[in-house]
C-alpha cells in the first residue's frame, strides 16, 4: 500500500531555473507523499489504539459515575461519586488490595531490577557455556504465566516441593508451612514465584545496555588505579542510566498491574492477603457483575500508575 | 492536503473494519441462532446451547432425543451445540449482549431467576401436568412463574464404610434420626483417634460453586441462611446472627482441629483409598465408591445442625430464551423430551436423581431396592433450593470468600457482617432485584 517516497530527480532537462523549480516542486510533493504514506502506516496502530485502549479508557470513565452492571434490565443510573467513596470507606478488600499491590511493587522494584542486574553482569562475561546461562534465565520469560502459577502451586503445598527441599537440606529441622494457604506467607511466595519469572527479561534489557558501554572507558578506568567496584560505580553505572529509567519504569507499571498470579494461585485469599487492584477490579466488575463499579476501580487504579509514573519520570529526567 | 488525508483514511479504515464487521455478523446469522429462516423445505431450525461438551454420557442422551424429536414430525429441526460447562455462562452472557441467544438453553438452577430478570429467557409455557410430575427443586422459578425445567437433580450425603463406624462403636445415623452436630463432632473425634489424620472429606479443596452448594445447606439446617427468604432484600440477620455465627464457629473449628481439611484432590479419591473416613460428598460421585467399598459402602443423611438435615436442590434446567422466534416449536421439544425413558437414560448415564416416579421405577441404579435409591429419598426429604433471587450469583461469590476466610482462621463475626453488607450492598445497588 506504500509508496516509495524518494524519487530520482532526472538531470537531463536544458533550462537550469526551470530544472531547480521542478526539483523543488518535486520535492514537495515527494515530501507530501513521504506523509501520507507514514500516515498509512500509523493508521492501523492509530485504529488500534482507539479501539481498544482510548475507547475502553474513556467509556470506563464515563462508567465508573453509573451503576451499570453487567446483567440487568435497568438502565444505568448517574450515581455521582458514589463508586469511589464506596471504594475508599466501605470496601475493604479495596483497602486492603490497594495495600498489598504497594506492598508487592515496593518489594518487587528493586529486587527483580537489582537481581536482574547482577545476572546480567554475571553472563555478561566472556565464560564457557555463557549462551547456555542467558538461556536459562530467559526461559520463565517465554513460558506462559499461567503455566508457571499452576506448577508453583503444586510446589507451594504442605508436601509439595519447595517443603520437601527445605525438609531435605536442613534434616528435617524446618517443617514448611502450606505456603499460599497462610496469611503472613501468602503474598512473599507469590513475591518470590514473579521475581522468578519475569527477571530474565530485564536481565536482557540490562544485558544490552551493558553491551553498549565502550571498552576503552574500562580500559582508561583500569589505567587511572580504578578497582573493580570503581569501575562499576564511575562507569558502568553512569553508561546505564537511560536504561535504568526504562527498567524502573516497565517493571512498576507491571508489578502494579499483577493479576494472573492471583487469580490462578489464591483468588485473592487467603482473607484477602494477596488480593490486589487489577484482581478486585474483575471480582467486582465481571464476576460480581458491577460494571459501574469496577470500572470506578480501573480508574483509581490508572491515576495511581499514572501519578507514579509521572513521579519517576521527574524524579529521574535529565538535570541541567 | 495531508491534513485531509488522515480523517480521510480514518474514514476509509472505519468502512473497511464496518464492512469486516458486517461479514462477521453475516457469517454468525448462518450459523443459525435465535432461530428462525424455515428456507428447507418447511423446517424451522430450532437452535440449542448445553454446557454438558466433555460429558459424552449427558451428550449421548441428549442426541437420541433430538434425533428422535426430529424424526417425530416434520415442522421443527433442533440443532445442538455444546459448550464445555467453565465457558459456559460466559458464553451465554456474551450471547446474551449480542442479541445472539439460541431458543434452547440449559442453566444451572441457582441462575435461573437472575436470568429471569436479566430478561435472558421467557416463562417456559410447557404443559403443566409434566411440571407437576417432576421434583419441585427441578423446577426453576421466579416470582412464582416457571421459568425452566429439568430432567434430575442431584443430592449431597455422607459416604462411609458400615465396618470403619461398627468398629468405632458409632451409631449408623437413618432419615428418622440423624447425627445430631455433637454426635457428628464426636465421631469425628473419634475416628481421628482410630488413625485418620483427616477424617472427613468435607470438599474445601474445591471452589466456585460447590461451597454455597455443599455448605451453605449446612447454614440453612444451624438455622440461619444466606439471605431472609421473607424479603429477599438483606441478608442481615440471616448470614451473620447467631445461629449463622455458630455454625461457622463449628466450621471454622472442624478446620483448625484437622478433622476436615483443605488439601487434598477434587472428587472421592481419598474416601475410596479408604483415606478418610467419611466423605461428604454427591451422588454423581457413588458408583465410585461403591466399587471401591461395595456392600460395605453407606449412604447416610447429613448431620442435623439443629433444625433438620439439609441438601442444596436444584441441578441444570432447561430454559426458552427471550428472544426465541419459535418459542412454540421449543415448546413441543421441551414437551417431547421429557419422557420416563430419557429421564432415566440420563440418571444411569450421569448417575443422578431422576426428577419423575415413572423414570426411577425405569431406572437400574435408584428404583425401589437399587443401591442408590437412598439419595431419592435424602433428596425428597431435606432438599431446600437456593434462594430463588436475581441476588443469588453475588450471594454465591461472597458466600464463597466469606466461609474461604473463616476457614482460615479469619474472625466470624466481622467477616459475616462484611458479607452481609457486601450483599446488601449490590442488592441495594440493583433497586431490591424487583423485590
Amino acid at each position: 500500500m506504500a509508496m516509495p517516497a524518494q524519487q530520482i530527480t532526472p538531470h537531463a532537462l536544458p533550462d537550469d531555473d526551470a530544472a531547480a523549480t521542478g526539483r523543488a516542486r518535486r520535492r514537495a510533493r515527494s515530501a507530501r507523499e513521504g506523509h501520507r504514506s507514514a500516515y498509512w502506516m500509523v493508521a492501523p496502530a492509530t485504529l488500534l489504539l482507539l479501539l481498544f485502549l482510548v475507547v475502553p479508557v474513556l467509556l470506563a470513565f464515563g462508567l465508573s459515575f453509573t451503576n451499570a452492571r453487567l446483567i440487568s434490565p435497568n438502565p444505568p443510573r448517574f450515581v455521582g461519586l458514589d463508586n469511589f467513596v464506596r471504594a475508599f470507606t466501605s470496601d475493604p478488600t479495596f483497602v486492603r488490595s490497594l495495600v498489598n499491590t504497594f506492598v508487592f511493587a515496593a518489594v518487587v522494584v528493586p529486587l527483580q531490577s537489582g537481581l536482574a542486574l547482577l545476572m546480567a553482569i554475571l553472563v555478561n562475561q566472556k565464560l564457557r557455556f555463557v549462551t547456555w546461562f542467558r538461556v536459562v534465565y530467559f526461559i520463565p520469560v517465554v513460558t506462559s504465566i499461567v503455566v508457571i502459577s499452576i506448577l508453583w502451586d503444586f510446589m507451594y503445598q504442605r508436601d509439595g516441593l519447595v517443603n520437601s527441599i527445605l525438609d531435605t537440606l536442613t534434616f528435617g529441622a524446618v517443617q514448611g508451612t502450606n505456603w499460599l494457604g497462610n496469611t503472613s506467607t501468602a503474598l512473599p511466595a507469590i513475591i518470590v514465584l514473579s521475581i522468578w519469572q519475569a527477571v530474565g527479561f530485564h536481565m536482557i534489557i540490562w544485558l544490552s545496555g551493558l553491551q553498549t558501554i565502550p571498552e576503552e572507558l574500562y580500559e582508561a578506568a583500569r589505567m587511572d588505579g580504578a578497582n573493580a567496584w570503581q569501575q562499576f560505580k564511575d562507569v558502568t553505572w553512569p553508561g546505564l542510566r537511560s536504561t535504568m529509567v526504562f527498567i524502573l519504569v516497565t517493571i512498576t507499571i507491571q508489578a502494579l498491574g499483577l493479576f494472573v498470579q492471583i487469580d490462578v494461585m489464591t483468588q485473592g485469599g487467603p482473607r484477602d492477603s494477596t488480593t490486589t487492584l487489577v484482581y478486585h477490579a474483575v471480582q467486582q466488575g465481571y464476576r460480581r457483575q458491577e460494571t459501574g463499579y469496577g470500572a470506578a476501580i480501573s480508574l483509581i487504579f490508572f491515576v495511581i500508575v499514572l501519578v507514579i509514573a509521572l513521579v519517576q519520570r521527574w524524579l529521574t529526567r535529565e538535570k541541567d | 492536503m495531508t491534513r485531509r488525508s488522515l480523517p480521510g483514511m480514518l474514514a476509509m479504515t472505519a468502512a473497511s473494519a464496518t464492512l469486516l464487521a458486517a461479514c462477521g455478523q453475516a457469517g454468525q446469522a448462518d450459523g443459525g441462532s435465535g432461530g428462525g429462516g424455515d428456507a428447507d423445505g418447511g423446517t424451522t431450525e430450532i437452535s440449542m446451547w448445553t454446557h454438558s461438551a466433555g460429558n459424552p454420557a449427558e451428550l449421548e442422551v441428549y442426541e437420541q432425543i433430538i434425533a428422535d424429536f426430529n424424526g417425530s414430525q416434520d415442522d421443527y429441526e433442533v440443532v445442538m451445540e455444546s459448550f464445555p460447562q467453565g465457558a459456559y455462562n460466559d458464553a451465554v452472557v456474551a450471547g446474551a449482549a449480542a442479541g445472539d441467544l439460541p431458543c434452547l438453553l440449559d442453566m444451572d438452577g441457582p441462575i435461573v431467576p437472575n436470568w429471569a430478570w436479566a430478561g435472558y429467557i421467557q416463562p417456559l409455557g410447557i404443559d403443566e401436568g409434566i411440571i407437576d410430575s417432576l421434583l419441585p427443586t427441578a423446577v426453576g422459578r421466579y416470582q412464582d412463574e416457571v421459568y425452566s425445567a429439568g430432567y434430575w437433580d442431584a443430592a449431597l450425603s455422607i459416604f462411609a464404610r458400615e465396618s470403619v463406624l461398627t468398629e468405632n462403636g458409632i451409631r449408623i445415623p437413618t432419615t428418622d434420626e440423624p447425627w445430631t452436630l455433637e454426635e457428628f463432632d464426636a465421631a469425628l473425634v473419634t475416628l481421628q483417634g482410630a488413625g485418620y489424620e483427616t477424617p472427613l472429606d468435607i470438599g474445601a479443596e474445591d471452589a466456585g460453586e460447590w461451597w454455597p452448594y455443599a455448605y451453605s445447606p449446612m447454614l440453612q439446617s444451624a438455622g440461619g441462611d444466606l439471605i431472609d427468604r421473607d424479603t429477599f432484600l438483606t441478608a442481615d440477620g440471616a448470614l451473620n446472627g447467631p445461629e449463622a455465627v455458630e455454625f461457622f464457629e463449628w466450621f471454622q473449628s472442624a478446620f483448625e482441629r484437622g478433622l476436615a481439611s483443605d488439601a487434598g484432590t477434587i472428587g472421592n479419591e481419598e474416601f475410596n483409598n479408604d483415606e478418610v473416613a467419611l466423605s461428604y460428598t454427591g451422588v454423581w460421585n457413588a458408583l465410585g465408591s461403591l466399587e471401591a467399598a461395595g456392600d460395605d459402602l453407606l449412604i447416610l443423611p447429613p448431620p442435623d445442625f439443629g433444625n433438620g438435615p439439609k441438601i442444596g436442590g436444584a441441578s441444570w434446567q432447561w430454559g426458552i430464551s427471550a428472544e426465541c422466534a419459535d418459542a412454540d416449536g421449543a415448546r413441543a421439544y421441551l414437551e417431547f423430551s421429557f419422557q420416563d425413558e430419557y429421564i432415566a437414560a440420563f440418571a444411569d448415564k450421569q448417575v443422578v436423581i431422576p426428577a419423575t416416579k415413572g423414570a426411577e421405577e425405569l431406572s437400574e441404579m435408584f428404583g425401589e431396592g437399587d443401591p442408590l435409591q437412598p439419595f431419592v429419598e435424602l433428596s425428597q426429604l431435606y432438599a431446600l433450593e437456593r434462594p430463588p433471587t436475581p441476588a443469588y450469583a453475588v450471594i454465591s461469590s461472597v458466600f464463597e470468600r466469606a466461609g474461604k476466610d473463616i476457614m482460615n482462621g479469619a474472625d466470624v463475626q466481622s467477616t459475616l457482617d462484611q458479607a452481609v453488607q457486601e450483599i446488601d450492598a449490590n442488592i441495594e445497588s440493583n433497586d431490591g432485584y424487583g423485590f
